[in-house]
Order: structure tokens, then sequence, then C-alpha cells
């Protein structure tokens, strides 16, 4: 093993005395090759509980999954673009926590049913977790709808961020109760990460709509364009039943009261008025794999560097 | 280099060397801070072939630090003579800053970020998934976290003038668990670890 060199700490005071503390961490592409395995369920028991079909658990996962991925991917469209420097931050950092929830999901997906994961060319170094996200097609993905759409304003996106984690928020405190160990685990952190995503875009939400003329205008105008994908998070698909059934996902259906009345509180602050309900989008749905134009654009650009080096070691 | 170690001849003392060797493993984005000071490193045991096995947990699910902290973990349990290291990753319970030591807060504090207050009961945000066990519980509604639309409040301090009249900037800032502020007296900016 090559030797690492650690400094001593550095007296002088100065903001980069931290950089010093390890030369490894900077020792870019000299990582050991037996320091790469970096799987983030290391020793964690995947054992897929008694009764549950590993097909219909891998793809109660990747629609939770691909939720987190899809949004955390149009959060970071944000990055040096928003409306300022602590925004801007704060937009990203949520996209980070989203793409680590997505990260354990997909994992857990591949752990669950391996026949998921797409097949890249013989000793290829990439994980499972990277297989699932770059290299399915648009109609693999089981993600909402609502979170494939372009982001529109600071306001829209704003909106979309509150009725998203106001939803998943609710969700993940009944996935506290799975009795896949690995769902209720991500459940856990996700809960506290979610709150704070929530109160960020609640906050926001009501500054914007008890602002100015123009970002009320702005912000009830992305109210409207998100509205119809609205329903379709609280419909049930076929996985999410049968997996609910087994105590080891969640009906979204069951959700629809509790976040209601937490929007509703928003709403009321806000002196905004809920869009009326619109009938839910006739047929197959995000969960089936349909989906927007917006999400092969978006796919196209995620992954179309990984997709041009499938042997790739990142 | 040290001799490679049987670490299964002598387990409780090879458990306490390789404690000491973990210990001086620190945070790459909080470099003040021991893994054992932050709480993410958990456990250390020895298997029945030997290996030591050291157990973390994720502070943010997404924290891009997890895998050096893995890697320097490894780093120096082989430097102290451990051939055969694994790391285990603990899920549950989830991680709190609660688990940051006394010592981490003051060493927080004097690196000028804002040690993190006792996390808020009914947040969500304490004690254990429950995961085991809890079947047939479909009827049972889990209370909903309050939603909060006020600015957060934190008995927060100015970590270099120990002012308590701040302001929060950001409820994010340059790492996944930090919370930006601003003193309204020295007027400098600081960054405060958040409660989770």
């Amino acid at each position: 093993m090559a030797e690492v060199h650690t400094p001593k700490p550095d007296e002088h005071d100065n903001v980069y005395a931290g950089l010093l503390a390890n030369d490894a961490h900077w020792a870019f592409g000299t990582r050991p090759e037996d320091l790469r395995s970096e799987d983030p369920l290391a020793g964690v028991d995947t054992t897929v509980p008694d009764g549950v079909d590993p097909t219909a658990l891998a793809a109660y996962c990747l629609m939770l999954g691909d939720d987190a991925l899809v949004l955390s991917h149009r959060l970071s469209e944000w990055c040096s673009r928003a409306p300022d420097l602590e925004e801007d931050i704060a937009l990203t950092n949520i996209a980070l926590d989203l793409l680590g929830q997505a990260r354990l999901l997909l994992v857990r997906a591949a752990a669950a049913d391996p026949a998921e994961v797409p097949i890249l060319p013989e000793g290829s170094p990439v994980p499972d977790e990277d297989r699932l996200a770059f290299f399915r097609d648009d109609s693999q993905f089981r993600n909402v709808r609502l979170v494939e759409a372009p982001n529109g304003d600071f306001a829209e996106t704003i909106t979309r961020l509150l009725l998203f984690s106001t939803w998943r928020l609710a969700l993940f405190q009944r996935l506290l109760r799975s009795r896949d160990a690995v769902l209720a685990a991500v459940a856990a952190k996700g809960v506290k990460e979610l709150t704070y995503h929530r109160d960020f875009a609640g906050r926001w939400f009501l500054t914007l709509a008890r602002g100015t003329t123009e970002s009320r205008r702005r912000l009830l105008a992305g109210l409207d364009a998100l509205w119809p994908w609205w329903a379709e998070l609280f419909e049930t698909h076929q996985v999410e039943r049968s997996l609910a059934q087994a105590g080891v996902g969640v009906d979204p259906a069951s959700l629809a009261a509790e976040v209601e009345a937490v929007l509703a509180e928003v709403f009321v602050a806000s002196g905004v008025d809920r869009p009326s309900t619109r009938p839910g989008i006739e047929g197959r749905t995000g969960r089936d794999g349909r989906h927007t134009e917006a999400l092969s654009r978006m796919l196209a650009e995620m992954q179309v560097v990984a997709r041009a080096h499938p042997r790739g070691r990142w | 280099m040290t001799a490679v170690i049987d670490a299964s001849t002598d387990p409780d003392a090879n458990v306490e060397r390789a404690w000491a060797a973990a210990s001086t493993v620190v945070d790459p984005e909080l470099p003040m801070l021991t893994l054992v000071d932050l709480g993410v490193l958990r456990e250390i045991s020895i298997e029945g072939d030997g290996a030591v096995v050291a157990a973390i947990t994720p502070t943010y699910t997404g924290c891009p630090a997890m895998a050096t902290m893995r890697d320097d973990l490894i780093r120096a349990l082989r430097a102290a003579g451990f051939g055969d290291v694994r790391i285990r990753v603990a899920l549950d319970p989830a991680w709190t800053t609660d688990w940051i030591t006394p010592a981490g807060r003051a060493a927080l504090a004097e690196a000028g970020i804002s040690p993190p207050g006792r996390v808020r009961a009914g947040s969500g945000s304490t004690g254990s998934t429950g995961s085991t066990g809890s079947t047939g519980s479909t009827g049972e509604q889990p209370r909903p976290v309050p939603l909060q639309l006020t600015p957060t409040r934190r008995a927060v301090q100015c970590p270099r003038c120990g002012a308590d009249d701040v302001e929060l900037s950001s409820e994010f800032g340059s790492t996944a668990c930090k919370a930006m502020y601003r003193c309204r007296t020295c007027l400098e900016p600081f960054d405060h670890l958040k409660e989770i």
C-alpha cells in the first residue's frame, strides 16, 4: 500500500488549513483498486422479507428511487442559475439528499431482483445503481410524471418541491414500519431530510404568494401548470397495492387526507385557493413507464456520457 | 509498516487497538472532528476469521464524504497492522446530531462552526425506526411532522464573538449538514451544524 503523507496541522489561521488534513483525499486516480468497492449497503441484510415477490419489491424500489432521481436531476439543473447564492446552494443540497435516497433505493432494487439491472459489456466496473440510473430507457423509469416536467421558473420549481416533498414525507413516515429493513432505514433518514425540504419550499411558497404582484402571478401560474399531475401521486399501482398488503410498501391513496391537510395549511397562510380537482389522467401512468417527452429529453442529457463509456470508471 | 496482526488471537485487546487506530480518522469535510466525535463510527468487532469489521452510519443519505471516510478507516486500520479490514454500513438507527460528543461540539465551536442543539421532539427524528416485527399496523396512522412556515428558531451563538443576536441566512450551506448564519454584532457569517 502506498504510504499516505499526512502533513502536520497547519498553525496558520486560514480557511484552507482543513484541506491539508490528509493528502490521500487529493490524490485523484491513485485510489487503490481494493478500496474502490463503495456498496452503500455493504454488510446490510438485503434478504427479501417472507412472502414478498422479489420482482415486485424491486419495481417498488425503482418507483420510489426514480421519483427521487428524476427530481434530483431537475433540481440540479438550477446549479449556478438560482435567483441568489443561498437558494442555489439550497436547491443543490436538496438535489443531493434526493440523489442519496435514489442511490440506496436503486441498490436495494438491484439486490432484490438482479434481473432488473441492465447488462453491460463484460468487465464493466459500473455499479448496479449506476446501471439502473444511466442505462435504462425512458419507458423503464417508474417515476410519477410530476417530477419530470421541466423546471419552469423559480416559483414553479418551489411549488413542485412543496407538492412532492409534502407527499413523500407522508409516505416515508408510513414506510418507517416497512417489513423490509432497508426501506425502513431509508425512510428513517429520508423523513429528516424531507422535513427540511418541505419547510424550505413552504416558506418560499408563502413568501412568493405574499410578495409582489409579479411573484404571486408566477406562483399561481406554476401551481396551475403542475396541478394536472397532482392526482397521479395518489393513484395506486398494482405493485404498490400488493406491497402495501404485504406490509412492505405504502398505498399512496392512503396519504391523500394528510397530504391535502398540510397543503391546505400552506395555501391558507399564503392566501392561495387550492385549484379545483381535475380528473386524473386516464390510462397508464408514470408508474407503468408511461412518460412525457420531457423525461426522454432529460435522460438524453443525463445519460449520454455514461452510455458512451459503458466500461468507464468514474 | 507494522507486522500484520492476527486479530483472532486476542480479540479484546485487538478491538481496543483497532478503536485506537480508527479514532484518529477525521471527517474529510469537518477535519476538526474524528469519526468517533461525529458519532459515525458505531462499532468495531473481530470476526471469527480474524477480520476487523468497523460499522459506520451515514450522516445524510447523499453525503459524498462517506466513501472517503470508508477509505480512510480502512487505511488507518491497515496501517495499524490489521490485514483483513471490512466496513459494514449500519443504517438503523439513523444518525442524529445528538450523537456528536461533547468533545466534538467543543472542537466545532473552536473551529468557528456553531454546534447543533438538541434535536427537537416530535420531528420524527428520534429513536429507532421500529422496523422489526411491527406488521399488521396498517390501520394506525403516524402523526404528521408539523409544518413550520416561519424561519427555524434556534438558540445559536456566534462562534466568533459569542453574541446571540444572529440571523439565519439559509437552512442549507456548504455541505449537507450545515445552515448559514450571520452575526448581527460582529457581522461575520458562520456555519451552524443543523439538528437532524
